[in-house]
């Protein structure tokens, strides 16, 4: 008599449960995985042009690439440039992409293709050191005047944010004074500020952003003023000083690194151009798991057929969470426990109508068969043994029936599991001597419905792309199926059944 | 389409099949007893030594080579029943009432040859009719000659007592009377009457077939209201007595009165139905609550089968 409490088992269903949801939660946040199919992803495809006269000597291109910018994840990255040697050279942070090549004369073309996807969650990288200001001699008369303002900007300000917003705007041509007047001409002005900034104690540099605008061609950077405000670099507008990285702006180059370097050429010039492209969502995840290193975690890494294998075998679940809410809750009645999963598993190969088709045949020719070798009096294990032979000969005939009338479906029928077909027949038959033909009917019917119930839920496209890309929620359907072993109440069916006791209320 | 609610099955104590399985079955029986009661020849053997009679056992068929044994043993028979050691609700038995030289005669009438239930008997060792269709035994028993007073109410069968026993406590009983639909045989869902009768004093309550009440045997044309079974008492000590032969806690008890020997057991099963209610009038749970909460048991069949007659007497 166990009468323990149910507690435990009630923690662990719920820890189950919790497990598998959350676990694919986390999988859907960390590497993107959609948790519907045919989802969209915008991916912005950057391509940069350098163009030079290559003065007939060795010629050494350097161009500055992103890493990691503020609010894009980088995808993939390429260059094409026919004849060059190239590679990607990373230095403290500093990426560059060198293109070389041993003589050359005469104007030449560079080209370097990467994509970006949007990600609000993605951060640049924060500085390993403090940077350090960089102190600026100023001459008289520059130097009263530098101080006067950097003193304005500083009384109407608190922070190095605000002492920054103030200077911008003092320095603009509507509230010039004529200290600024003195220092400010249109070609010096970002790096003036940047210099009085560091002057006055906070690390300043500029940055260069690409406005990503789709299908725009020969577009340059704009330049930013950032600074350090003890933990990150923020960006400012140097004319309005609006604080912050705008929407759809792309940070191609941060910090002191020149955009481009070229040796062994002249009028060298950098150009953008930018198309925005749609990525399923599903392809996206899956090429930043083999980048991210998570890809361990799911199925894409077997081999395609194994994968194929396993998109069988994880609806599986699907179809006995299907046959145990059938059974226990609504109460229909099938024959053998779990063959409707299995009649719904060759559904899922065949589709529905033409495997119901091949199904009824067989079964019915099986079922007038097993009449007559009932009439030969062979022991049980014989007989079974020869309706399962009986049972390839019925598939393999329809087979080649089908074929010749132009069926491909007559094909199909062999996804059937031939066992189980056999058994079927053998029980069938055996329920109709012994409980008449309406029982076989009751539980025939009953199995198909619920096979057929179980082939909606499987073959549903959102079944088979949660169950594969999210093995982690057949926790869950355990745990459901736990779940229901307990329920101990009504069976839809019973309230049917027990209908006549209206009368003892 | 009709249906009752949830909240009026509670308040009739109806007990459904996901709790019985959960909270009966899975609870009170252990599964080392269950070869008891799933094979017929260890269920005469264990509880013959609590002093519980069964049919008279006359042959038992274990090998094919055995078969050939068979007809010389039937050859001086009358009427007799072969039964699988490990069927289940009734499926594979077959009585045989009489002779007409070399055929048998069926329960149903219908006239076989010998070679007919030798091939049965083949069926039966190879385990068609078996539980998990393992090979089984074939038992032939003496034919039970119902008694003449319950005989007549039943159609072409012997009308058989289903008694639930919950730990070692009788009940809910319901007398099981076949018809032409069940093919003498005595399972309601294949068409058999269910009577329902009083624990407290073998009289019957109200009867159903196919789970709607009726009042008259449709083959019989008898009325059902006023049955009597005679030797009540000794019936319900009988039944809790088959607690201890096999430590089944919830269990069917099948019991037929022979005409000749009395009340016999036919059959024990651990997964009794749940039509025995619709038969009553009445669910199971209050009862089987108000056994569960006793604070001790009582000791013997008689103490217990006592104490049913008394709490679930219908009044």
């Amino acid at each position: 008599m166990t009468n323990r409490s149910r507690l435990p088992f009630y923690i662990a269903v719920l820890l189950l449960i919790a497990t598998g949801i959350s676990l694919a939660i986390w999988r859907h946040i960390e590497l993107g995985i959609p948790w519907l199919t045919g989802e969209q992803r915008p991916v912005w495809m950057v391509e940069a042009r350098v163009d030079f006269d290559a003065t007939n000597e060795s010629v050494l291109a350097s161009l500055k690439v992103p890493g990691q910018p503020p609010g894009f994840r980088l995808l993939s990255e390429q260059a094409a440039s026919p004849g060059y040697g190239f590679s990607i050279i990373e230095k403290s942070g500093n990426r560059r992409a060198e293109w070389t090549k041993r003589s050359v004369s005469g104007p030449q073309t560079l080209y370097f293709k990467a994509q970006f996807v949007p990600d609000t969650t993605a951060k640049s990288v924060l500085p390993i050191t403090t940077p350090e200001t960089r102190r600026v001699f100023w001459e008289e008369p520059q130097a009263t005047a530098v101080r006067e303002i950097l003193e304005r900007a500083r009384e109407r300000s608190s922070t190095p944010e605000s002492m920054t917003r103030e200077l911008i705007r003092l320095m603009q041509p509507d509230t010039r004074t004529q200290n600024t007047t003195l220092l400010v001409a249109e070609e010096n002005y970002l790096e003036l500020l940047v210099d009085m900034l560091n002057h006055s104690g906070i690390p300043a540099r500029t940055a260069d952003g690409l406005k990503l605008e789709d299908a725009r061609r020969r577009q340059s950077l704009m330049t930013f003023l950032q600074i350090y405000d003890g933990q990150q670099w923020l960006t400012f507008d140097p004319q309005s000083a609006e604080q912050g990285v705008p929407e759809n702006l792309l940070l191609w180059r941060e910090g002191s690194a020149s955009l481009l370097d070229v040796v062994g050429g002249d009028n060298s010039e950098v150009s953008f151009s930018m198309l925005r492209q749609t990525v399923p969502a599903l392809q996206l995840a899956t090429m930043q798991f083999e980048s991210t290193g998570l890809g361990f975690l799911s199925f894409y890494e077997l081999p395609i057929e194994e994968q194929s294998m396993f998109r069988m075998l994880l609806l599986l679940p699907l179809g006995a969470l299907v046959v145990a809410f059938m059974r226990i809750v609504i109460g229909v009645r099938t024959s053998g426990t779990f063959m409707p999963v299995l009649i719904a598993v060759a559904f899922v190969q065949t589709t529905l109508v033409p495997g119901l088709i091949a199904f009824l045949a067989v079964v019915a020719i099986g079922l007038l068969m097993r009449g007559y070798l009932s009439s030969l009096n062979l022991l049980l294990v014989s007989r079974i043994s020869a309706l399962i032979i009986l049972v390839i000969f019925i598939t393999a005939g329809l087979s080649i029936i089908g074929y010749q009338m132009g069926f491909n479906t007559g094909m199909t029928v062999t996804f059937f599991p031939m066992v189980i077909i056999a058994w079927t027949i053998e029980r069938m038959s055996i329920l109709w001597e012994e409980e008449g033909g309406r029982e076989v009917l009751v539980q025939g019917t009953g199995s198909l419905f619920v096979a057929i119930c179980a082939y909606l839920l499987m073959s549903a496209p959102l079944a088979g792309h949660l169950t594969f890309n999210f093995p982690e929620l057949h926790l869950a359907i355990l745990g459901l199926i736990l779940l229901m072993g307990q329920y101990t109440g009504y069976k839809l069916s019973e309230l049917k059944r027990f209908t006549p006791m209206k009368v003892y209320d | 389409m009709d249906w009752i609610s949830p909240r009026r099955l509670n308040r009739l104590g109806m007990l459904n099949m996901n709790r019985r399985n959960v909270d009966y079955i899975a609870r009170y029986n252990e599964r080392s007893s269950y070869p008891f009661v799933d094979n017929k020849l260890k269920t005469k053997l264990a509880v013959a030594e609590y002093g519980v009679k069964t049919p008279k056992l006359l042959q038992v068929v274990r090998q094919q080579h055995e078969i050939s044994h068979f007809r010389e043993m039937a050859e001086g028979l009358e009427g007799f029943a072969i039964k699988p050691a490990k069927g289940s609700g009734g499926k594979g038995i077959t009585v045989i009432t009489g002779r007409d030289n070399e055929e048998y005669i069926k329960a149903s009438s219908a006239r076989v040859d010998a070679p007919y239930l030798e091939r049965h008997l083949t069926n039966i060792l190879a385990g068609l009719y078996s539980l998990a269709g393992t090979p089984d035994v074939a038992i032939v028993e003496n034919l039970v000659e119902s008694a003449p007073s319950l005989a007549r109410y039943s159609f072409q069968g012997v009308p058989d007592i289903r008694i639930v026993v919950f730990q070692g406590y009788p009940v809910m009983a319901m007398l099981r009377l076949a018809t032409t639909a069940s093919d003498g045989k005595a399972n309601l869902h294949q068409g058999a009457v269910g009577v329902g009768l009083d624990i407290g004093s073998g009289k019957s309550l109200n009867a159903v077939q196919y789970n709607r009440p009726i009042t008259l045997h449709p083959d019989t044309g008898l009325a059902l209201e006023n049955i009597e079974i005679e030797a009540w008492g000794e019936m319900l000590e009988m039944a809790s007595r088959c607690y201890e032969a096999t430590g089944l806690g919830y269990m069917g008890v099948d019991l037929v009165v022979d005409a000749t020997e009395g009340p016999l057991l036919l059959e024990l099963n651990a997964r009794p139905g749940l039509a025995i209610q619709m038969a009553n009038g009445r669910g199971l749970l209050p009862r089987l609550r108000s056994i569960e909460s006793l604070k001790r048991l009582h000791f013997t069949p008689q103490e217990r089968a006592d104490f049913a007659m008394r709490t679930f007497a219908a009044l």
